[in-house]
């Protein structure tokens, strides 16, 4: 049996997520990346913002700092910058890293800074009661759309992949086998690498929509997951609706502390 | 004829809201002031508003929207709290510099950090000298009425100024009353069509807004505003007055509660009031003379209906539900003793700061608060000015 309480603050449980929310899954997945990697507790620092993905913060044992609405990889460019040895990982969601905080994420994406972005896709926001999120699909209804959203979406992975990032994957909270060895590469990564996981919010997303319990919506990711290699030879039709999953960028790229840290050096002589 | 209805405080104004029937609102989650929203979002869905809903993608982009639409010749409105305020802050000052009279509801919030979500009046006192009208509510039925009255005072021609209306978080927002609303008609025909002078899609009169304004006359356009804020208590008075014909309640600036022969009394804001209302009651019936003073218009201070009030008032206690750091006291104990200082009025004072992060406050602390300016009454002095009420040691 895998030792999750190593990493954990036992004495915050129980989680505050509800029942049938995925993001537990990923909370595990990412204890076991993290212990595949063999990272001790106090090389990590984890960063997160505002919603339901950024309480888990409080329930690692790591160097943790829980920040303000859409600031976390603003508040992990500083960590990091200081500290470039340490491992900074930041959780975050749609609402926080896509919405409010759209403008940091494409940023570290393009300056390609190691910060590992682990980013709950729910298509929600799920904390404030189902508002609509950048990634709410189109039809799809929330408490500020009752009548289902008039607005596209971001694809949340594209979006880091044109900004520039050096690792980009899409896992699912049904794959979690899968979604370990993702988690474990995009840390190992230097440079800025992002995970986006789909994960259901049957209590904010789910019973508005009618999409059944959140073991119901896990199975409907599974109906609805297409490999990168699979989806190749799909069409646009044939893929609509579905969530292809998988490594999109896995590249070697000049990195942002590395890049500093070379022209310190220049300019003092060295 | 006012219709009564069970709803919480976020449903009390988004039932102003819906009244108020605003060109634009813009929309953004933040707790507690989402349900506020999400009821005005239904009223929208259901077509019982003609507004155009913008679901914006932070606090900043909706005061920027709300500004936008404002400028455009629109009432315009938004809602938030806390870091929502925070986050809006150098569009709250322009919204204000630009003499948009927008009207936004701020359900009160501690303003992080360590995060917190529960009510304290720390996210609104950051604005106190933003230029906005700051109206302060004790229920749910204030809550309401302010937001509709607080439309008819921002579009008084004299004042053109932003106002918040404010409600304390999760002790009002989420607190199922009794709430008396108006019939839509009366609000519609209470506050009238918005009519501005000039506005961005007047071709016919070009204007514009917010342009580059350094030494040659910045100065002067601040000096306007300080004048409008001037012209303010006055119409708040009238509109009130207005208001209490329609519906039977005219609240004025500040609410005396049994002060009138009272010896010791207590000053403070927002729902604690009420707590504060029963605790006289009791000391009273003790035979205990004491009184209360609610301010609620806070942004302009009413310093003249206040100095009057106190005027034979033996000893002073201000609540302060917010702390100012490196100032003397909280906010209102500071304004307060501004306010006496050097009108004649000696008063020694006290100030109790309070429920800060939703910290519950009872009446054996407000108790403790007339309890301690017993001594102050006996000696006419203060032994410590600055305290803490429900804070552990």
């Amino acid at each position: 049996m895998f030792d999750y309480d190593k990493y954990l603050r036992l004495n915050k449980l129980p989680l505050i997520w509800c029942a049938g929310c995925g993001d537990g899954i990923v909370l595990k997945s990412m204890l076991r990346a993290i212990d595949r990697i063999g990272l001790s507790k106090d090389e990590i620092c984890m960063v997160s913002g505002i919603g339901c993905s950024s309480r888990l913060t409080g329930y690692v044992d790591f160097n943790t700092l829980h920040t303000t609405h859409g600031r976390a990889i603003a508040f992990a460019t500083g960590v990091k910058m200081v500290k470039p040895e340490m491992t900074v990982i930041v959780v975050t969601g749609d609402g926080d890293a896509t919405a409010i905080g759209g403008n940091h994420y494409i940023h570290a994406a393009r300056r390609n800074i190691d910060i590992t972005v682990i980013l709950f896709n729910n298509n929600i926001y799920g904390m404030t009661g189902g508002q609509l999120s950048p990634t709410t699909p189109f039809g799809f209804k929330a408490s500020t759309a009752p009548f289902g959203s008039v607005e596209n979406t971001f694809n949340i992975s594209g979006l880091a992949e044109a900004a520039g990032a050096s690792f980009v994957g899409r896992g699912t909270v049904y794959d979690a086998i899968k979604l370990d060895r993702m988690i474990e590469k995009a840390i190992r990564k230097k440079g800025f690498s992002v995970v986006e996981v789909m994960t259901p919010c049957p209590t904010a997303f789910g019973r508005r929509n009618r999409l059944g319990s959140g073991a119901d919506m896990i199975k409907q990711l599974k109906e609805d997951s297409v490999s990168i290699e699979k989806a190749s030879s799909m069409t646009a039709e044939e893929l609509n609706g579905k969530v292809v999953t998988g490594i999109f960028v896995d590249k070697e790229l000049p990195e942002y502390t590395a890049n500093y840290q070379k022209l310190i050096e220049q300019l003092q002589g060295r | 004829m006012s219709k009564i209805m069970g709803l919480s405080g976020n449903e009390a104004v988004a039932h102003a809201m819906r009244q108020i029937n605003p060109d634009v609102a813009a929309v953004y989650p933040i707790t507690p002031q989402t349900e506020l929203m999400h009821q005005f979002a239904e009223f929208h869905s259901d077509g019982l508003v003609d507004t155009e809903l913008v679901l914006v993608e932070s606090e900043h982009s909706a005061m920027s929207a709300t500004v936008g639409a404002a400028a455009a010749g629109a009432r315009a409105m938004t809602a938030t709290s806390a870091n929502g305020l925070a986050l809006m802050w150098e569009i709250v000052y322009i919204a204000s510099s630009l003499r948009l009279p927008i009207v936004m509801p701020v359900v009160n919030r501690a303003l992080s950090g360590p995060i917190n979500i529960h009510c304290d009046h720390s996210d609104t006192m950051g604005a106190r000298d933003s230029g906005w009208i700051q109206i302060f509510s004790e229920n749910g039925q204030e809550a309401y009425d302010n937001a509709v009255m607080a439309v008819k005072i921002s579009e008084n021609k004299t004042i053109l100024l932003p106002t918040m209306v404010t409600l304390d978080g999760f002790i009002l927002s989420h607190t199922l009353e009794r709430v008396e609303i108006l019939e839509d008609n009366e609000v519609k025909k209470f506050i009238g069509e918005y009519h501005p002078e000039t506005s961005l899609l007047d071709v016919d009169k070009p204007s514009t807004y917010g342009a580059l304004d350094l030494q040659d006359y910045y100065f002067e356009h601040k000096r306007q505003q300080f004048e409008a804020m001037g012209n303010v208590l006055p119409v708040i008075e009238q509109v009130s007055k207005e208001y209490g014909k329609l519906s039977g309640r005219d609240y004025g600036l500040i609410e005396k509660y049994r002060v009138d022969d009272a010896e010791r009394v207590i000053i403070l804001m927002g729902s604690s009031v009420g707590t504060a209302k029963d605790t006289v009651d009791d000391l009273r019936n003790a035979g205990e003379k004491v009184g209360l003073i609610k301010i609620r218009v806070y942004r302009p201070f009413p310093y003249n209906a206040l100095r009057e009030a106190l005027k034979h008032v033996k000893a002073l206690a201000v609540l302060d539900r917010a702390i100012s750091f490196g100032t003397f006291g909280g906010p209102v104990f500071t304004d307060v003793r501004a306010m006496l200082f050097g009108n004649g009025v000696s008063l020694p004072m006290m100030n109790y700061i309070y429920g800060l992060g939703g910290r519950d406050i009872d009446k054996a602390q407000i108790r403790l608060a007339f309890d301690s300016l017993k001594d102050v009454v006996k000696t006419g002095k203060v032994k410590k000015e600055v305290n803490f009420l429900g804070l552990r040691d």
